[in-house]
This record gives structure tokens, sequence and C-alpha cells, in this order.
């Protein structure tokens, strides 16, 4: 068993573990933070993506012990309050979801991907979505949420 | 989907990293994760330890040394994609390995050691003539991957740093796959003169300018690929 201290969405939280527990169990398990899902379990479906250090990051392909010492935010995270994050509303809005099993990790990746592109062409909003597996939409409403989320946010 | 388990180490130097690997005969180097923690939630990679290389210092970083990139071998490929230092080149092949997630957490070095035969990063190595600095020895990027997978390191020997000569003249990545960020059916790079393929061999090769004879897979056999590579070949020349 190892200890890791971690701090997730501004909260430091310290646990004993094994070495081989993956990070999104540990946000599931330990912490209760059920918001990551965890669909493929080895990097392909993007659902569990999280913010290490502020940096997207496959909390499947990430031991917990690997994440000691350092920053993690979650979908929990986006939300103010009650007040939802620009793209948590546009993806509400513009019908960027169905069964949402994707959507906390596909909010991560954008969350971080409008911070590096606050203006981005629909060609790039879709190269990165291609991290991101989602069997409902057929994907053409997400594109529509992220950019108009990119509107919001320039505003 | 969980890994088997085992013990962990984070040391915190090139140095303690090696003697715990050279104490486990069946220890094994963890990098960034992206390919070998696949494997051990498949359980495919049932190692009795991990000697994590994530907190020593020495192995990560980018500089210029007389026109040479020098690449840690722990730098993450977001770092480099991302760096002023980086030739078009690897900028534009690093937009290639998988995704923004998976580029943040893997790095320059486990990409290379791994040895993907359709992998982006040890196609560039190759055209460029790079040379891999390891903890024992320097190796010519024509003399470290010797198959699927599988590189000229022994056992217990770690990357140190990569050194990427800049390239000769106009450059190019050009790749095919079946969607954006999936591994490569056939990736090209050019460095000048230098045409190095990937996914058409166990490993990268040298194009020697004549009829190329690849080797198929499940998803592209190789008349496929061959046109592929002819194409893949014709748009990094015109660069």
């Amino acid at each position: 068993m190892i200890d890791v201290a971690v701090t997730v969405n501004g909260t430091r939280h310290e646990r004993r573990v094994e070495p081989r527990l993956l990070l999104s169990d540990f946000l599931r398990h330990e912490l209760s933070l059920y918001g990551t899902h965890v669909g493929c379990e080895h990097g392909v479906c993007g659902a569990c993506t999280v913010l290490l250090d502020g940096r997207p990051a496959r909390s499947c392909l990430t031991l917990a012990a690997q994440a000691d010492g350092r920053a993690i935010h979650t979908v929990e995270s986006l939300a103010d309050g009650g007040r939802l994050h620009p793209l948590q509303q546009a993806f509400h809005e513009h019908f960027g979801l169905q069964c949402g099993f994707c959507t906390p990790g596909i909010l991560i990746t954008a969350a971080f991907f409008l911070e590096q592109h606050p203006d981005p062409t629909e060609a790039e909003v879709r190269a990165e979505l291609a991290g991101h597996l989602c069997r409902c939409t057929g994907y053409a409403p997400i594109v529509d949420s992220i950019l108009a989320a990119a509107a919001a946010l320039r505003r | 989907m969980k890994p088997a388990p085992f013990e962990y180490f984070r040391p915190g130097s090139l140095d303690e990293a090696l003697a715990l690997l050279a104490e486990r005969e069946d220890a094994k180097p963890l990098a960034g994760g992206q390919s070998l923690v696949p494997m051990l939630n498949f359980r495919l990679a049932r190692p009795s330890a991990l000697v994590d290389l994530g907190a020593i210092e020495e192995l990560r970083g980018i500089r210029i040394e007389g026109g040479t990139l020098v690449v840690g071998a722990m730098t993450p490929q977001w770092e480099l994609e991302h760096s002023p230092h980086a030739f078009p080149l690897l900028r534009e092949a690093l937009g290639f390995v998988g995704h923004t997630a998976t580029r943040c957490r893997g790095t320059v070095g486990g990409s290379l050691v791994h040895a993907d035969p359709t992998a982006e990063l040890p196609v560039c190595a190759l055209a460029l003539g790079a040379e891999l600095v390891t903890s024992r020895r320097t190796l010519p990027a024509e003399r470290f991957f010797l198959s699927v997978f599988t590189t000229a390191l022994e056992p217990g020997e770690l990357l140190v740093e990569v050194h990427f000569p800049a390239p000769p003249g106009p450059s190019a990545f050009v790749e095919h796959a079946h969607r954006h960020g999936d591994f490569a059916v056939v990736c090209v790079a050019r460095a000048g003169d230098r045409i190095a393929l990937g996914g058409v061999a166990a490993t990268p090769v040298l194009w020697d300018g004549g009829e190329l004879e690849p080797v198929g897979d499940l998803f592209a056999p190789a008349d496929y690929k061959r046109e592929i590579a002819r194409a893949l070949i014709e748009r990094a020349r015109a660069a």
C-alpha cells in the first residue's frame, strides 16, 4: 500500500491505496466523485478524461500513485454552484448529449481545447473530438455545442 | 480490466531508477504509461514491479545544442509539440500521435522505446538520423529499432535523451490513418533527401527509392499499403 495525497477540485485528499489502483477508480471509489465515467479502461473512449495539473489525462491510463502531489480537476469542477459552465450551458441548449456517458470527458477536453484555441474552426473541433467516442449523437450537436461555447466564452 | 498487483517505486534520480531495475529482473520502467497501462489493464503485461520515471527531473527538458535538438526521454509529447525549439517536422508529426490527452501524458522517449511499427516519432527519428543516448551508450536510430515493440535496449538500460539533428533540407510529415489519432496505416517523414516510412514493416524503414514491399495487416492489405505509401511519398517530396 502507498500513501497518495491529491488536490481534487480544490480539496485536498489523502488515502492509502494499492499501487495498481487507477486514478479513475480512485476518483469514483475513494472520493465518490462519480462524474468521471469509466468506459473502455484502455484509453480509447475518452470518457474518463480529467485535468491533471491543468492538462487533460485519461484517468484510466494514470495510476493514482502517479497523481500523488498533483492537482486534479474533474467534471464536477466546471459548474459554479447552480450556474452551469458555458460549455455545459451550450451542450444543454444544442442537444450536445443524449445518454450522457461520454459527456464528462468531452467537457474536460473541450474546456482545455478552448483555452488553447479560443476561436477554433469546425475542422479543429472535429479533430479534437477524435479522442472521444459518442454512440448517441453522431457528433454533429457536440460540434455545434463546442462552437457555441467558444463564441460564448469569447464574449 | 484492472492491473494485477505490482510493487511501485518512484525514484528521484536516474541512478536510483537503474539500481531498482537492476535488482528486480521483471520490473518495468513506467514513462507516461499511455501504452504500458493499457497492457497492465488487459493483464498482457504483469511485471512484479513498476519503476515510475515521472519524478526524475534530469530526464526532462528540451534544448538546442549546436543546431541539434536535444529532448529528454521523459519530456511529454505535448511539450515538444508546443516547444519553439521543435522542428516543424516534429510538430507536424506529433499532431498525429494519439490525442491531446495521451500526448500530455505520453513521453517522447516512451514512444521511441515502445517501438510500435506505426508510431510517428520513430519514423521521424530515422528520417532525421537521430541519436539515442541511453544510460550505457549512444545508438543511431538505424540500429535502435529491431522489430515490432523491440529495440536495442538491454534489460536494465534506460533511454536518457534523444539528439535530433536539424533537417538538412525541406521536411514534411504525412500520414494516412482510418480516423484522426488512430494508429497510422502508413506514415512518411521526409528530412532533406531522407525519407522514412512507418507502418510498412516491423520497424520504421528508410526508403531506398525503389519499389515498396509493405507487410499487410488485418485492416490494410499489402497492395493497399503500397498505393498509400507511394502517394504519401509523392506528397512528402513535393513539400
